[in-house]
């Protein structure tokens, strides 16, 4: 029994299976001792709070205009075809695709330089760059929507994509920034040292010994980004007038706020919405909790 | 920017001289610029136009307003305390109900069990949805024709064509349900995050000597992730103060002001009523509240206090 707890603590991510040993027998084992009912039956409960939603938003995309049934039978593509065309999804995805690739990559880029000063280096105004790092989380960014429309329309940057994407980074940035230097402070300075011996310069021994370490991180840190920029609404609401700049959550509010709502249009814009966050979910969501546990929690 | 990288370091590393004193300088510029331009600039806006009258609509009467509209605020406004009374009420309830079942659900998932990869991608996927397409997803829930009510209606439980959205009584919880759904997952994954680094010999040796499954959390888990809990709800509590995208779209404040929040009452006396100057003011006040919560939140739990 002690071996089994052992290796239970010394293995990172276990595999979903537990040893037959485990399985059926009350003795303590892997799970210190909890019957397997109390874990299933709570799991099965909470699943189905999530999962009846998620349910509910495919059902009322997939069936017939009028239908009450409960399966989505004969499955109808027609509410797809309207949101998509009449209803302009195409061109919402496609810029809310933009919005969130270009946050995505202006964020970690950023936020890697300034990660890197951090975890690195002793600097004079470090300690007050954290602070406002910090301060920054407690302003409101919906609070702050006038004046930033009025730096974008003396920009010029009214009804252009790169108000938004600017906004949306500036917004993730304090949260990635303290994230990815908490990355960079899990890798041994000794590795770049090594790398700096061996002749390599400061630039060259980062992208060859410490970033490669850093991809769970990065590919964490821009998940987020581009997540958030994706879902995020008042930014694009506030700063993209015209309809073919607009993305994909002001569309779904501007069903949602119909007179008489059109609830299969709104279910199929609900799944467009949906669909690019939950494949980059599923992506990244074995380096999910090593991420956080390394970079947030960890500090 | 270029000669500072490409110069090899020295070997033995003397982070006063040259170019090694300004790299850091050049790598924090990118992200400081635009936080000075875009966080700190507007938020001196702010305060500059919370001193003003400054109304689009009403452009006669702009000018150096000094203390008034604090004062408004403070003595001659019952909406402002109502608003506050329920960002209070909405942030405690979240966080709270956030905190428990997102424990529950970490420690559950914690478990080693078959299917668990799978489980826990499926309780953790609406994380990545957002206040929009929650607010999507629960209309179609809560639609009095034909969301949920109506099929337990069909089965016999509750009555036909109720509405929870435009109900007094119900509203509060619907959306606080609704918020939990996507909040949950927050909490679950910071918490897991955390029970995973938690030496399993403790358990072990607490097993020894006889600590019972509710005394090894008590004593053992329940310390170890106490500044992650507080941590996580100090931001999560910022954040559900400050996010108004499902509250904005899912009941828009309504009805009759039974769920606006302060950010929401803000973003309706600037975005729609134009009043720039009293909005401003709002904003000021909102932010100081939420700062001085915060600190004395963290004086109040001891953050990092005992040795770990």
């Amino acid at each position: 029994m002690t071996a089994a707890l052992a290796e239970q603590g010394t293995r990172p991510a276990p595999a979903a299976t537990p040893p037959p040993a485990a399985r059926g027998s009350r003795r303590r084992g892997l799970d210190q001792g909890v019957p397997r009912w109390q874990i299933y039956l709570p799991l099965c409960l909470y699943l189905l709070f999530t999962l009846v939603p998620f349910y509910w938003m495919l059902l009322f995309a997939l069936r017939p205009a009028g239908s009450n049934a409960l399966v989505p039978w004969p499955i109808t593509g027609e509410h797809f075809q309207k949101v998509w065309n009449e209803r302009s999804f195409g061109i919402f995805f496609q810029n809310s695709m933009i919005v969130g690739v270009a946050s995505l990559v202006m964020t970690t880029a950023v936020a890697l330089a300034g990660g890197y000063a951090l975890a690195r280096f002793d600097f004079r105004i470090k300690k007050g760059f954290m602070l406002a790092l910090l301060a920054s989380q407690f302003i409101p960014g919906a609070l702050m929507l006038v004046p930033l429309f009025e730096i974008f329309k003396n920009l010029q940057m009214i009804n252009s994509l790169g108000s938004v994407v600017i906004a949306e980074t500036v917004f993730q940035l304090p949260l990635s920034i303290i994230l990815i230097s908490g990355f960079i402070k899990n890798v041994p300075v000794s590795l770049e040292e090594q790398a700096w011996v061996d002749g390599c310069g400061r630039f060259r021994a980062f992208c060859a010994v410490v970033l490669p370490l850093l991809r769970p991180g990065l590919i964490a840190v821009g998940s987020f980004a581009f997540v958030h920029s994706w879902n995020h609404f008042l930014f694009a609401l506030m700063f993209l007038s015209s309809q073919d700049k607009q993305t994909i959550p002001v569309g779904l509010n501007t069903l949602i706020g119909a007179d008489s709502v059109d609830l299969g249009a709104l279910a199929a814009g609900g799944v467009i919405a949906a669909v690019p966050v939950v494949i980059v979910f599923a992506f990244i969501q074995k380096w999910l909790i090593t991420g956080f546990s390394a970079g947030a929690v960890k500090g | 920017m270029a000669d500072a990288v490409a110069k090899p370091p020295r070997v033995t590393r003397r982070r006063t001289g040259g170019p090694a004193r300004r790299l850091p300088y050049l790598l924090i510029a990118p992200a400081g610029l635009l936080m000075l331009g875009f966080i700190a600039y507007p938020m001196l806006s702010v305060l500059y136009y919370s001193l003003r009258n400054y109304n689009v609509t009403k452009p006669w009467r702009n000018g150096y307003a000094g203390f008034d509209n604090f004062t408004r605020i403070l003595t001659d406004d019952p909406q402002f305390w109502d608003t506050l009374v329920f960002s209070g009420k909405w942030v405690v309830t979240e966080v709270l109900l956030q905190l428990l079942l997102g424990l529950a659900l970490a420690l559950l998932v914690h478990q080693t069990f078959l299917g668990r990869g799978l489980a826990r991608a499926l309780v953790f996927s609406p994380w990545a949805v957002s206040g929009v397409l929650t607010t999507t997803i629960w209309m179609l829930l809560y639609n009095p024709s034909t969301g949920i009510s109506r099929y337990l209606a069909d089965a016999g439980i509750g009555s036909y064509g109720t509405s929870v959205l435009s109900d007094t009584g119900t509203v509060f919880w619907a959306a606080v349900v609704a918020e939990l759904w996507r909040g949950v997952p927050f909490f679950a994954i910071l918490i897991l995050a955390d029970l995973q680094s938690i030496p399993q010999d403790l358990y072990e040796a607490a097993s020894v000597d006889g600590a019972g499954r509710a005394r090894r959390f008590f004593h053992i888990t329940l310390p170890h992730l106490k500044d992650a809990i507080i941590l996580s709800t100090l931001l999560r509590g910022v954040w559900e103060f400050n996010n108004v995208d499902l509250l904005y779209t899912l009941t828009g404040g309504g009805p009759a002001g039974q769920t606006t929040t302060l950010p929401l009452y803000v973003a309706n006396t600037g975005i729609n009523g134009h009043d720039f100057g009293y909005a401003s003011a709002l904003t000021t006040v909102a932010f100081v509240i939420l700062l001085f919560c915060s600190i004395l939140y963290l004086r109040l739990s001891k953050f990092g206090g005992d040795a770990k």
